[in-house]
């Protein structure tokens, strides 16, 4: 056999191959049966966002049966557990949007000047070291971050401020927008850094200062992806639960004060299906509305962020 | 508003932050190095390099690749030291005012000093705005002016004719050449007095490149300029001076007629009779 395989080599390879050769229709079963797995795969999360729609859909359909549509989506007063139950979605729409934009009054400057000194003053050995720190605070459970908000900037804000309620919108607020800052530092800068080198000098060789050459040049080049981050951390604070549920407490005011507790949909969520909705009544049904609703709102928001990411696309 | 009173608007700008440099030459000599020396870090990129720049004139600077001159270049109005660990002991003066001092202004220098780069960097905004960038970030902010400023300096780089009906238009759209043609319009947008170009056709077409070179020659009427290149016949071409580069180092500066046709270094006539290179 080893003499055999010395001498005809050749003839040997020739005779191996086309015995492989004959066992490749398994292989060519595979070839055609793999990318088909993998399709299936990629499939998976389209398929379940599907799922959820079409439950979250049908569901919602059968709360509106029970309470009319208008009601649902004009009414200012949320009594689902009262004995003439009331399900007015404002308050929480309200909660929401409120805690939003405090989070992102907090998260959207502090986050743009972090990538602006990252990207354009710090050097590199600065920037290897806090960008990582940065992106830390991303991992923290925003359980913790509730946490931090009931038990230290709650009090905070009440020993500057007394006329603060225990719970209140604007102490979760503020947390949530630490919480929001690495998101929106990291992708600007991520954005800005991409700007090439070759604009900024060119600013710079036309006699603008740094800051004018930031301002002017590299933060328009990479506003698509400024802009696209602020509209994700929006998108992220109206999706965010546990430090709204933890530090707004439950009231259903609708209002526009700040000091005081409101609830945000998810909170209503949150609250709702750890009580007392029994399956099949009209409460249960409005956990389902009021999700489909906070759907609709994210769904908007990413949709808003690829808009404006090519909107505002300054070629280079 | 004229277009003589632009000029005004831009010198008092530029006077209002540093009053130091003024607009005439001293012996028609715009820039004078003495005994310069660069370092990057430990590398000794420019070693004793003594040079006079002549006021509209174009200067040549050749040599092969490594050779100090883009560096040279760049120290001229002083984005050299975009590098970090850049180092430089000698003089350079600016019509008669030292540059290299920390406390010299580089904004200010580098509104006299305009700079064309290899590749052409326009800004991703529109033609019009490309050009308005440099008058706006010195002050300049009425419209009529700004239109005014971005014809002429259109005009000025030959390239009025084939953007005028496209100004709001992304400078991206433009082709190589004419990139590089808006990216020397931009310069001229805020009048300086001086052009630095490094190697700016190296990365255009030879139709391109020929435009260029005559708008360099149309250019050197109103301003002095000093050009890096790796292509000897544009040297030849197009230069009144021409300075050898090699190690760091000026081999050999000289008219060009005479760098060409008798230069008297050796490795001079080595390198321009691509010998090496």
């Amino acid at each position: 056999m080893a003499a055999n395989s010395e001498f005809n080599h050749a003839a040997d390879v020739k005779g191996m191959i086309q015995k492989n050769k004959q066992s490749k229709s398994i292989q060519g079963k595979l070839e055609k049966v793999i990318p088909i797995l993998l399709f299936l795969f990629a499939i998976i999360s389209i398929l379940t966002t599907v799922g959820i729609v079409v439950t979250l859909l049908a569901e919602t359909i059968e709360f509106f049966k029970r309470v009319p549509i208008w009601d649902f989506f004009t009414g200012t007063v949320l009594k689902p557990l009262s004995q003439n139950p009331q399900f007015g979605v404002l308050p929480l729409i309200n909660g929401t949007i409120i805690s939003s934009i405090i989070a992102m009054l907090v998260a959207g400057p502090i986050g743009i000047m972090a990538a602006i000194y990252l990207s354009e003053y710090a050097s590199d050995r600065v920037r290897r070291v806090l960008k990582p720190l940065l992106e830390l605070l991303a991992g923290i459970p925003t359980i913790v971050y509730g946490f931090f908000a009931f038990t230290f900037v709650t009090p905070l804000i009440r020993s500057i401020w007394p006329g603060v309620e225990a719970t209140n919108i604007l102490s979760p607020g503020i947390v949530m927008g630490i919480m929001i800052i690495p998101m929106i530092a990291s992708l600007s800068e991520d954005a800005m850094t991409s700007v090439p080198n070759s604009i900024r000098e060119g600013a710079l060789g036309l006699g603008a200062t740094k800051l004018e050459t930031t301002f002017k040049v590299v933060i328009p080049a990479a506003l698509s992806g400024i802009i696209a981050s602020f509209v994700l951390g929006i998108s992220r604070a109206i999706g965010e639960t546990m430090i709204v549920t933890i530090a707004s407490g439950s009231s259903k005011n609708f209002t526009f004060d700040i000091t005081e507790s409101m609830q945000t949909m998810t909170a209503y969520i949150v609250e709702v299906s750890g009580g007392e909705a029994a399956a099949g009544s009209t409460i249960y049904y409005s956990l389902y509305a009021v999700a489909m609703t906070l759907f609709v709102f994210t769904l908007l928001m990413n949709l808003l962020a690829r808009f404006v990411s090519r909107k505002f696309r300054e070629e280079y | 508003m004229s277009l003589a009173t632009v000029k005004e608007n831009v010198s008092m700008a530029k006077n209002q932050s540093n009053a130091v440099i003024s607009t005439s030459t001293v012996n028609g000599i715009v820039f004078d190095t003495k005994d310069l020396n660069l370092w990057y870090g430990e590398t000794h990129a420019l070693k004793e390099i003594n040079l006079t720049i002549h006021e509209k004139e174009v200067t040549a600077i050749i040599g092969p690749s490594g050779c100090g001159k883009s560096t040279y270049l760049k120290t001229l109005n002083r984005m050299v030291e975009l590098v970090p660990s850049v180092r430089t002991t000698g003089v350079i003066t600016y019509k008669g005012k030292s540059i290299l001092d920390k406390a010299f202004k580089v904004e200010d220098l580098r509104t006299h000093v305009g700079m064309v780069f290899q590749k052409p960097n326009p800004f991703p905004k529109s033609i019009y705005d490309n050009i308005a960038y440099g008058p706006r970030i010195h002050g300049i902010r009425n419209k009529k002016i700004l239109d005014e400023i971005v014809e002429k300096s259109l005009r000025g780089a030959y390239i009025w004719d084939e953007v005028k009906d496209r100004l709001k238009e992304n400078a991206y759209g433009l082709s190589g050449g004419q990139q590089q043609r808006l990216c020397i319009a931009r310069t001229l947008a805020i009048e300086p007095d001086v052009i630095l170009m490094d190697e700016p056709t190296s990365a255009l077409d030879p139709k391109s490149t020929l435009k260029i070179e005559d708008l360099v020659q149309e250019l050197k009427r109103n301003y002095s300029i000093i050009i890096v290149t790796h292509n000897m016949q544009q040297a030849a071409r197009i230069s009144d001076r021409t300075a050898f580069f090699l190690d760091g180092e000026v081999i050999e500066f000289n008219d060009t007629d005479t760098i060409f046709t008798n230069p008297y270094d050796k490795r001079t006539e080595d390198y321009i009779s691509g010998r090496f290179g």
